[in-house]
């Protein structure tokens, strides 16, 4: 397995990216299409799901009747959360291992296997939750009881999923082996190989949660322990998400690079920020336990923090290195008037760009700032179960991994599949309106929540309730913006599947990308490769130098991130505020 | 000092283990601090702070506690509010309210700037406990007892909305507690409910 295997790669299977010249193993390539094509129809039904749900919960139209809005709930969660990004992952995560690193995959037959394992366990789930055998939700705390092939599929695909993120670390391990590349792994493989260990903790758990209650639901064991299962589900459900924090920084670095010629400003500091989310991230089950009796305040104080918040800590930095790294690419290649002239004359139109742009953005400004807030063990009093929780989650997961994937789909399309992303005009406002949609919903409900409207609620008007419940009129207003928000990000979604699914199956076949031309249908950053001048050493020495002070050569993102903090305080402290004027609790 | 202009995407060459710009140091540093500052707030609002979600927990058999809910309710019954009791507990009392599909039982009344133990269990399923209009959460686990000292520091007529999913008729599962201010006048704006003064107290 030495230099013979590599000098037979330039034989049939194999093929040279006119782009980035990397080599690339058609076995591996048909791995990443098919993972990427189940992640579509995946996010196709996640999609029609959410419809349906932003226009019950705008109670104005309230279109499903109670029974079908819970099990379209429970769909919607299984679909975006579990199968759209976990295949959207796998797909990552054999693009990393292999195309990034000119390696051929691990035992590919096997990853065949797998994806059909995976694909059964998800039809399996489909099947039970369509058919009203599953209407428990998303985290199906029991005693809430579903039916057991409910379980015993969600345990076929994580055991799927759990293999091919071993088959990653083998295909590194080869790569490495086979000499494939020289020096250390690139920073983005680095990314995905933490969003693979993070994975590994994650499936872990969810075969520790989800065995037993299969057996409970098969009637072998007698009872599941609710609290129990609800530390062990989150540290699934949550640690899940952090999958998707690690892969989706990773793609962020990718991105920068493809679109604008980013730069790794110091990949000591950018490393130890992945390690940060290794070692203590998979804490994060407790945002979800801090208003529960099962645990006691120490516990609840140190978890929810990972530690002293050395994931936040982790976040803010890549928070700082990744519009640093854009903005020093783009002084590097001439870009360096003023403090922000490198962002006024950044690819704006480069779908592939904006959707980084919005992903960092949201996802810093919205999803940090609320997430780290709420999950605060005292103010967690406040939004436990409010819509403040969606709130918040919508915008880490969809305005941040979901747009962040979508816009790597836009380099993957000519790249990967090597046709032309179709509905070329729609494609360079589709961030935008999914975004903006997003944005809309995600004010709607963390404002609706502050109110204390609650989540996966179908009736906040309770006509059929022991009680009135009336809420301020002034919650009609934010449920509106849940419904248009919801209408504007699910038609931006399915303009984001339309324009995938034409492009993999119609689109006009992509051979060669001329230099310099701008082309309708393949992003700028492949017709106009970022590249850096053969003197940007010198020039990036300069920019450096000590004389320029210690703003250095990232003087806008200093101001950007100055801001963010800001913003971040002001958010933090006056939650606390509000809660001093609750009750006496404790 | 620095290494050779690159992106994420390119391997790196040579040791890349070199020290950081001083706008990196700083930032870094800056955001360091902050994750103290968010840490120490914790413990400093156990200390200082009065709302906490520490309580005194313990497990407890979900028929067990029912049984002493309902001997709750019927010890301190001041009335009925559509089938419910209404429970006037004596300040400083523990206070037992359970949740099951799809009912908080009982009605509570308390009076206001008393402490009380507020003990919350669930009978069947999970329930998530939310005080309206406050916005007061906490999660109702079946086998736990969840007591949390509680001292209404405002009267009126609240509504608990329960915020975790436990079946279908999920969203019917709404609650009441009453809190009668200092002049013990009866802050009930239900005409449904019918309170008769001076009960079982």
């Amino acid at each position: 397995m030495t230099a013979a295997t590599v000098e037979g790669t330039g034989a049939p299977g194999w093929r040279t990216c006119p782009v980035t010249a990397r080599r690339i193993d058609a076995r591996a390539e048909r791995l990443i299409r098919v993972n990427a094509v189940a992640a579509v129809v995946a996010l196709l039904i996640g999609a029609v799901a959410a419809l349906l749900l932003a226009l019950t919960r705008w109670q104005v139209v309230h279109l499903l009747p109670a029974e079908w809005y819970y099990r379209i709930l429970g769909v919607h969660g299984m679909n975006m959360l579990i199968f759209f990004i976990i295949f959207f992952e796998m797909a990552v995560l054999w693009f990393a291992g292999t195309v990034l690193l000119n390696a051929r995959p691990a035992a590919p037959r096997y990853a065949w296997f797998n994806f059909g394992m995976m694909l059964i366990g998800a039809l399996m789930v489909e099947a039970m939750q369509w058919s009203g055998k599953a209407d428990v939700l998303y985290t199906s705390y029991p005693p809430l009881k579903a039916h057991p092939l409910f379980y015993l599929g969600i345990i076929l695909f994580a055991v799927g999923a759990l293999s091919v993120v071993g088959q990653f670390f083998a295909t590194l391990t080869i790569a490495r082996r086979e000499r494939t590349y020289t020096g250390s792994m690139p920073l983005v493989v680095y990314g995905a190989m933490t969003a693979a260990i993070i994975a590994v903790i994650t499936l872990l758990h969810g075969a520790m949660v989800y065995i037993p209650t299969f057996l409970w639901s098969v009637g072998l064991i007698d009872s599941v322990n609710p609290q129990m299962y609800r530390l062990l589900w989150w540290a699934l459900g949550h640690s899940a998400q952090q999958i998707n924090v690690a892969a989706m920084v990773a793609i962020w670095y990718m991105l920068g690079a493809l679109t604008v010629g980013a730069v790794v400003l110091n990949e000591k500091v950018s490393r130890w920020a992945f390690v940060l989310y290794i070692l203590f991230i998979s804490m994060a089950s407790a945002h979800h336990l801090l208003v529960d009796p099962g645990f006691g305040p120490a516990w609840k104080i140190v978890n929810t923090s990972y530690f002293m918040y050395m994931a936040v800590l982790a976040s803010m930095i890549h928070g700082f290195t990744v519009p640093a790294g854009i903005e020093l690419g783009m002084r590097l290649r001439g870009f360096t008037k003023g403090l922000f002239g490198w962002l006024r004359k950044a690819p704006w139109g480069d779908p592939g760009f904006s959707s980084l742009v919005l992903s960092v953005v949201v996802f810093g400004f919205f999803g940090g700032i609320t997430g780290v807030t709420i999950g605060t063990e005292q103010i967690n009093i406040i939004a436990h179960n409010t819509l403040r929780i969606p709130g918040h989650f919508h915008a880490t997961v969809v305005s941040g991994t979901a747009v962040a994937f979508m816009g790597a789909t836009y380099y993957l399309l000519p790249l990967i599949f090597r046709r032309k992303v179709s509905f070329w005009g729609l494609a360079k406002i589709q961030p935008y309106m999914f975004a903006g949609g997003l944005l809309l919903l995600e004010f709607g409900m963390t404002f609706a929540g502050s109110f204390g409207v609650p989540r996966r609620h179908w009736d906040i008007s309770f006509t059929q309730a022991a009680h009135d419940v009336p809420f301020s009129p002034v919650v009609d207003l934010f449920m509106a913006m849940v419904g248009i928000g919801g209408i504007i990000a699910a038609t931006g979604a399915f303009a984001f599947i339309l324009i995938a699914v034409t492009s993999v199956f119609f689109g006009e076949r992509v051979t060669e990308f001329p230099r310099g031309k701008a082309i309708a249908g393949i992003p700028q950053g492949l017709t106009n490769p970022p590249v850096h001048a053969a003197n940007a050493d010198a020039v990036n020495a300069e920019l450096h130098a000590p004389a320029r002070g210690w703003a250095g050569p990232t003087p806008g993102t200093l101001v950007l991130v100055a801001v963010f903090f800001l913003a971040f305080m002001l958010y933090y402290f006056t939650n606390w505020k509000l809660l001093s004027f609750l009750w006496k609790i404790g | 000092m620095l290494t050779k202009v690159h992106t994420g995407l390119d391997p790196v060459q040579g040791v890349w283990w070199k020290p950081a710009h001083k706008a990196e140091v700083i930032w870094v540093s800056v955001a360091f601090a902050w994750c103290i500052v968010l840490f120490a707030m914790m413990p400093l609002w156990h200390w200082k702070g009065g709302q906490n979600p520490a309580g005194v927990r313990s497990r407890v058999e979900p028929k067990a506690f029912y049984a002493r809910t309902t001997e709750f309710a019927k010890q301190y019954q001041v009335g009925t509010d559509g089938g419910v009791p209404i429970a006037a507990p004596p300040p400083g009392a523990d206070v037992y309210l359970v949740a099951m599909s799809f009912q908080w039982y009982p009605v509570l009344q308390l009076e206001q700037g008393k402490e009380y133990m507020l003990h919350l269990s669930a009978l069947d399923v999970n329930h998530g406990f939310s005080l309206y209009p406050l916005n007061v959460n906490f999660a109702v686990v079946p086998g736990f007892d969840y007591a949390l000292r509680v001292t209404p520091t405002s009267s009126g007529d609240f509504r608990i909305i329960c915020n975790e999913f436990c079946g279908i008729g999920h969203h019917t599962m709404v609650g009441r507690v009453i809190v009668v201010d200092s002049t013990g006048a009866a802050v009930a704006d239900n005409p449904d409910a019918t309170i008769e003064h001076g009960g079982a107290l």
